[in-house]
C-alpha cells in the first residue's frame, strides 16, 4: 500500500493504482471525461489535470500512478488554471447551444463547464462541423459536432462489447467518431455507448427529443427479459415510460444493460396494447367491464371443473411473469384442484422433474464468473441469450481464461474461444460424454461402473480431447448450460454428463437462466410436480389436450417448444383465457382477453438466475383498463371461492410465498436417479437447430419498434452449411420450403459454415416460423 | 481479394511480429496495397482486416490517420508537393502554380488521362533541397525549378 495526500487528506491506496483511484477513496472529486472505471485509460481529454508537488507541470490524475508521499492538489492555482484552460479548449469546437441539445440537463460537459470553465468564450472563429452518419436504429449521431473525442464509445466497443464498431477516423482537427463505411452498430450492448458519451454526441434515437431530463421522474425497476435481472431506472413523463437506463449494481449488471433491457420499453406504448377486457360472443369480440369478464372466466372454469374435472384445466405462464403472478396462478390452479401449471414453455425434457436437489440455477453468484479461468459452455447462443453474462465471460477471457464450447452453432462470441465442438443436436450428449471420458483419463479418476460401461465404446474426438485438456488445467472451472441445452429433448442427459464433468474438475456447475423468473418460477411452485396437487407439465398439457387453458402472457405460437401442437390444442379447447398485455393471435382462438399490466405497471419480484430476489414497484399506472395480473388472479381466486386469496398488496403475496424459505437453500443443480444414456446414432434426416432471436424472445421485445428494425430482427433465414447446400442442390438466397410435421414455411436459404453437417438452423419466436413444429427434431428442406 | 503478391509481402512482414499481434503489420499491408493499386479502397481495407484478424474500423482509423495513404485514385504518378515553411520560403507556391498550369490539376485532383495526381504534403525532412516533391511517396525530387519539373515529367511520361 502507498500513502499519498490529496488536498490535505491522507489516503492509503494500492500499489499501481492511479491518483484518480486514490481520489475516489479519499472522496475527492476530480473532473474528467475520458476516464471511466470500467474502461482502459486513455488520458486524452486532459480534464483531470491536477497539481502534484515537485512535478513541473500539471499531471492527468487518471493516468498518473500514485507514488509514496505524493502530495496532490486538485484546487490549487496550477490545477484550476489547467482545468480552466482545458475547458476552454474543449469548448472551442463544441456548439454552445445547450438549450436545443438532447443531452442538456444531464450532460457532463455542461456540468463541468459551469463548475470549472470560464464565463465567456474568447474563440470567435468558425467551429468545426461534422456531418452526421447513419449507424443504425438505436443510436443517433446527429449531433456528432458535439463530440469531444474522449473515445469512451470506441473503448467500450473494443473492451466490453468485444467488437470495435465505432472508431476515430482521420486526424487532429478532422478526427471524428464513425463506423466503417456507415455500417450499422449491431452490438447487443450498443446502447451503453449513449450513457457513456459525456456529451450529446451519441444520443438515444428512440428517446431523441421526447423529453428533457428534468421533466422525468426516475423509478427503480428490474429487467423482465433475461435471467440476469439487470437493475433499471425507468424514466417517466406524464405517466408514460419514455426511457430506460441502467442502475449500477456491481453484483449483477455492473453499470451496463443490454439493448433489449434498454429499448424494449417502446412496446409499453405500442398500439397493440390490450386496454380493455374482451369476450368473444358469436365470433365477435366485445369489450366488457372487468366484473363481467372475470365472472365469465370463473363460470367457465367452474363448469368445466364440474363437467370434466379440474384436471381438464391447464395454466401456462411465461417465465417473464413476476414471482407473485406465478405463485398466485399455481395457487389458484391447485385451489380448484388442478396441478397442470407450468412456466417452462420451451423445455421439452421433463424427466428430471422431482429428481432435482433444488431449483436449477447459475450455480454461483454472478460476479464469480469474472474469476473463473476455464469455462465449458454447452448449448448456448451465449451472446444473444445472455448479453451481459457473455460480457463477464469476455472479461474473464481477457484475464487469461479459456472458453470451450459444445454447441450446434458456431456463432461469433466476440471473444477468443479456445476449443469448440460444433455437433448436431443429436450428438450433443455423446460429445459431452467424450469430454467426460477424456477428462477421466487425464485426471486418472475412475467413474461409476454405470457410466464407465457407457463410455467404453465411445471414441473421443479431437475437439473433445482438447476441451478436456483445457478443463483439466483450470483452477476455477465453470460448466454452464445455456438455453439450447435446457430446451434439448435430452436436456437431462446433457445436464447429467455436464454435472459429471463439473465434478471431475471441481467446477461450479450451473444453468444460464432463460428468463427473468426461470428460478422464480420453481420457487413459486408454478411447476406441476410441486405443491399439494401434482399435474401435467407444459408439454403434456398439449399432447393430451385440455378443455380449458389459462395463458399468463403466453403467445403459444411464439413462446412454446412446439408451436404447432400448442396452436392445435388452443384451437380445439373449449375455453382459452388470455391474460396478456397485448392483443395477439389469441384473438383467433381465445374466448376471453384480460388486459394485464407489463412489469413497469405492476409491483412484483424477479428472482434471477443466481437466486437473488429483487422486488420492484410499478413505475407508472396501468394503461387504461389494464390491471396487474396478481390483482386479476386474486379476484379470480375470490370468485372461485379458493381460500387464502385476501391479499392487499403484491408484497403480501411475496411474503406468503417466501415464508420460512431461504432461497439459497432451495437452489440445487444435482439430479439423482437419472439413468445415463448415450445415443451415438444420428437420424439420417436434417436436424433442426433452433435459436430464439434476441429480439423475438418475449412479448415485450417483439413489439419494441426500434429493436424490430435492427439487423438482429431480420426475418429468419434457413441456415445450412455449404456441403449440405450442395447436397440439396440449393444456393444461398434461394427460396425454399421447410416442412415439419404437417406444416411448412417458405423461407430464404443462407449459407452458414457454423451450422454442423446434418443440421439446419431455423429460428423460433418469429411469425414466419411460428407454424413449424418442435424446436428440435427432423425437418425437411426442399426447393419452393 | 488481396493479390498473392500482396499476401506474400504481408506474410513476410508478419514474421517480424509475435503470432498473436498480427495487426502490427497493418501499416505495411496498406502500403503494399497502395504500391500495387495506387490507392486503397474500403474493400481493400476490409480484406486487410480479415487477413490480419482485426476490426475493419481499426484498419480504417490507420488508413485515414496517415497522410501518405491515398484513399481515392491519385493517378499513375502521385506528385506530393511539400508546402511547409522551408519549402514555401524557397518557392513551393511557384512549384504548385507551375504544376497546376502544366497539368491542369490542383491539390487532390487527377489529370483526365489518369497519369498524374497532385497532393499537398508535409515536411519531408530534406529542407536543404527545398522546394521538394515526392513521386508516389518513393522518389524525392528537390531544388525544383520549372526546367527540372519539365525534365521529371518527361521522364515519367516515357516510363
Amino acid at each position: 500500500m502507498i500513502n499519498i495526500e490529496i488536498d490535505g487528506k491522507l489516503v492509503e491506496t494500492a500499489k499501481g493504482s492511479t491518483i484518480m483511484d486514490a481520489a475516489h477513496k479519499a472522496d475527492v472529486y476530480i473532473p474528467h471525461f475520458c476516464y471511466h472505471k470500467k474502461l482502459s485509460i486513455a488520458a486524452n481529454c486532459r480534464m483531470c489535470l491536477v497539481e502534484v508537488e515537485k512535478a513541473p507541470k500539471p499531471l492527468p490524475a487518471c493516468a498518473t500512478p500514485a507514488a509514496e508521499g505524493m502530495k496532490v492538489h486538485t484546487h490549487s492555482d496550477m490545477a484550476v488554471k489547467a482545468q480552466k484552460g482545458i475547458m476552454e479548449f474543449l469548448l472551442i469546437n463544441h456548439p454552445l447551444d445547450c438549450p436545443i441539445c438532447d443531452q442538456g440537463g444531464e450532460c457532463q460537459l455542461q456540468d463541468l463547464a459551469v463548475g470549472y470553465g470560464g464565463g465567456a468564450s474568447r474563440y470567435n472563429e468558425e467551429k468545426r462541423v461534422i456531418h452526421p452518419k447513419e449507424i443504425g436504429e438505436l443510436i443517433s449521431t446527429h449531433e456528432m459536432s458535439r463530440c469531444i473525442q474522449c473515445t469512451r464509445c470506441v473503448r467500450f466497443g473494443q473492451e466490453i462489447a468485444g467488437i470495435m464498431e465505432l472508431g476515430m477516423a482521420n486526424r487532429s482537427e478532422h478526427a471524428e467518431i464513425m463506423s466503417f463505411v456507415n455500417s450499422s452498430v449491431d452490438s447487443e450492448l450498443s446502447g451503453n455507448m449513449i450513457d457513456l458519451c459525456p456529451v450529446g454526441a451519441l444520443t438515444s434515437k428512440p428517446f431523441r427529443y421526447k423529453a428533457r431530463s428534468w421533466e422525468l421522474s426516475r423509478r427503480k425497476s428490474v429487467s423482465s427479459h433475461d435471467g440476469l435481472g439487470s437493475n433499471l431506472a425507468v424514466h417517466v413523463k406524464d405517466n408514460k415510460v419514455v426511457r430506460v437506463v441502467p442502475v449500477e449494481n456491481d453484483a449483477i449488471n455492473e453499470c451496463w444493460i443490454s439493448d433489449k433491457d434498454r429499448f424494449s420499453y417502446e412496446a409499453l406504448n405500442s398500439a397493440e396494447r390490450l386496454t380493455r377486457p374482451m369476450i368473444k360472443q358469436g365470433g365477435n369480440w366485445i369489450e366488457v367491464e372487468w366484473v363481467a369478464a372475470l365472472e365469465y372466466v370463473a363460470n367457465g372454469l367452474r363448469q368445466i371443473t364440474q363437467s370434466a374435472g379440474a384436471e381438464n384445466i391447464a395454466a401456462l405462464a411465461t417465465p417473464h411473469a413476476t414471482f407473485e403472478e406465478l405463485y398466485l396462478l399455481q395457487k389458484l390452479m391447485r385451489g380448484i384442484g388442478s396441478g397442470n401449471v407450468d412456466f417452462r414453455l420451451r423445455q421439452s425434457d421433463f424427466s428430471a422433474d422431482g429428481k432435482q436437489s433444488g431449483t436449477p440455477w447459475l450455480g454461483m453468484p454472478v460476479s464469480e464468473i469474472n474469476g473463473c479461468d476455464r469455462f465449458l459452455i454447452a448449448g448456448s447462443f451465449l451472446r444473444k441469450d445472455h448479453p451481459l453474462l457473455a460480457q463477464r465471460i469476455r472479461q474473464a477471457v481477457k484475464h487469461g481464461a479459456q472458453v470451450s464450447i459444445v454447441h450446434s452453432a458456431a456463432d461469433d462470441l466476440l471473444m477468443p474461444v479456445a476449443n469448440q465442438a460444433i455437433v448436431t443436436p443429436a450428438e450433443l450428449v455423446s460429445t459431452l460424454a467424450q469430454v467426460l471420458k477424456a477428462l477421466a483419463s487425464t485426471k486418472q479418476v475412475k467413474l461409476s461402473d454405470e457410466i464407465q460401461a457407457l463410455l467404453v465404446s465411445l471414441t473421443v474426438s479431437d475437439a473433445a480431447a482438447k476441451i478436456a485438456a483445457s478443463l483439466a488445467g483450470g483452477k476455477q472451472v465453470a460448466v454452464l448450460l445455456g438455453n439450447f441445452a435446457q430446451q434439448h429433448p435430452q436436456a437431462v442427459q446433457i445436464a447429467s454428463f455436464a454435472e459429471q464433468i463439473a465434478q471431475l474438475c471441481g467446477a461450479k456447475f450451473g444453468f444460464l437462466g432463460e428468463a427473468a423468473n426461470s428460478v422464480g418460477g420453481y420457487l413459486a411452485e408454478a411447476v406441476p410436480f410441486a405443491g399439494s396437487v401434482h399435474g401435467m407439465n407444459a408439454a403434456e398439457v398439449l399432447e393430451n389436450p385440455r378443455k380449458a387453458y389459462l395463458l399468463l402472457n403466453v403467445e403459444p405460437e411464439l413462446d412454446m417448444h412446439n408451436p404447432q401442437l400448442a396452436m392445435k390444442a388452443m384451437k380445439d379447447a373449449d375455453m382459452v383465457v388470455c391474460m396478456s398485455a397485448f392483443k395477439h393471435q389469441g384473438l383467433e382462438y381465445a374466448d376471453v382477453m384480460l388486459p394485464i399490466a407489463p412489469f413497469t405497471e405492476t409491483s412484483g419480484t424477479f428472482i434471477n438466475t443466481a437466486g437473488i430476489a429483487q422486488s420492484f414497484k410499478g413505475a407508472v399506472k396501468p394503461l387504461a383498463e389494464a390491471r396487474p395480473a396478481w390483482k386479476v388472479l386474486r379476484v379470480l381466486g375470490n370468485l372461485l371461492n379458493v381460500t387464502g386469496f385476501d391479499y392487499d398488496s403484491s408484497e403480501a403475496v411475496r411474503d406468503e410465498a417466501l415464508k420460512g424459505i431461504t432461497i439459497s437453500d432451495k437452489l440445487g443443480n444435482l439430479t439423482s436417479g437419472v439413468k445415463f444414456e448415450v445415443v451415438t446414432s444420428s437420424p439420417a434426416a436434417l436436424q433442426r437447430v433452433t435459436d430464439v432471436p434476441i429480439y423475438f424472445s418475449d412479448a415485450l421485445v417483439r413489439r419494441a419498434d426500434s429493436l424490430q428494425k435492427t439487423n438482429d430482427s431480420a426475418v429468419p433465414c434457413v441456415k445450412l452449411n455449404n456441403s449440405e447446400l450442395q447436397k440439396l442442390g440449393l444456393q444461398a438466397g434461394d427460396a425454399i420450403k421447410v416442412t415439419q410435421g404437417n406444416a411448412s414455411a417458405q423461407l430464404t436459404v443462407q449459407a452458414d459454415e457454423g451450422v454442423p453437417a446434418g443440421a439446419v438452423r431455423i429460428a423460433a419466436g418469429h411469425p414466419a416460423t411460428a407454424l413449424l413444429g418442435a424446436m428440435f427434431g427432423t425437418i425437411t428442406v426442399e426447393r419452393a | 481479394m488481396l493479390s498473392t503478391h500482396i499476401q506474400d509481402q504481408i506474410n513476410r512482414e508478419l514474421k517480424k511480429y509475435p503470432l498473436d499481434q498480427k495487426q502490427s503489420a497493418v501499416m505495411s499491408a496498406l502500403r503494399f496495397v497502395q504500391d500495387e493499386k495506387g490507392w486503397i479502397s474500403t474493400e481493400d481495407m476490409s480484406e486487410i482486416a480479415s487477413y490480419l484478424g482485426m476490426p475493419q474500423m481499426a484498419v480504417y482509423e490507420v488508413a485515414t490517420f496517415y497522410h501518405m495513404y491515398n484513399l481515392k485514385p491519385m493517378g499513375k504518378s502521385t506528385l506530393t508537393v511539400c508546402t511547409n515553411l522551408s519549402c514555401t520560403l524557397c518557392g513551393a507556391e511557384d512549384t504548385v502554380a507551375y504544376l497546376t498550369a502544366k497539368l491542369g490539376i490542383g491539390f487532390g485532383e487527377v489529370t483526365a488521362d489518369g497519369k498524374y495526381g497532385m497532393r499537398e504534403g508535409e515536411c519531408m525532412g530534406a529542407c536543404k533541397d527545398a522546394p521538394l516533391m515526392t513521386i508516389n511517396n518513393k522518389r524525392l525530387c528537390g531544388k525544383l525549378t520549372p526546367e527540372k519539373i519539365d525534365q521529371i515529367l518527361a521522364e515519367l511520361d516515357k516510363s
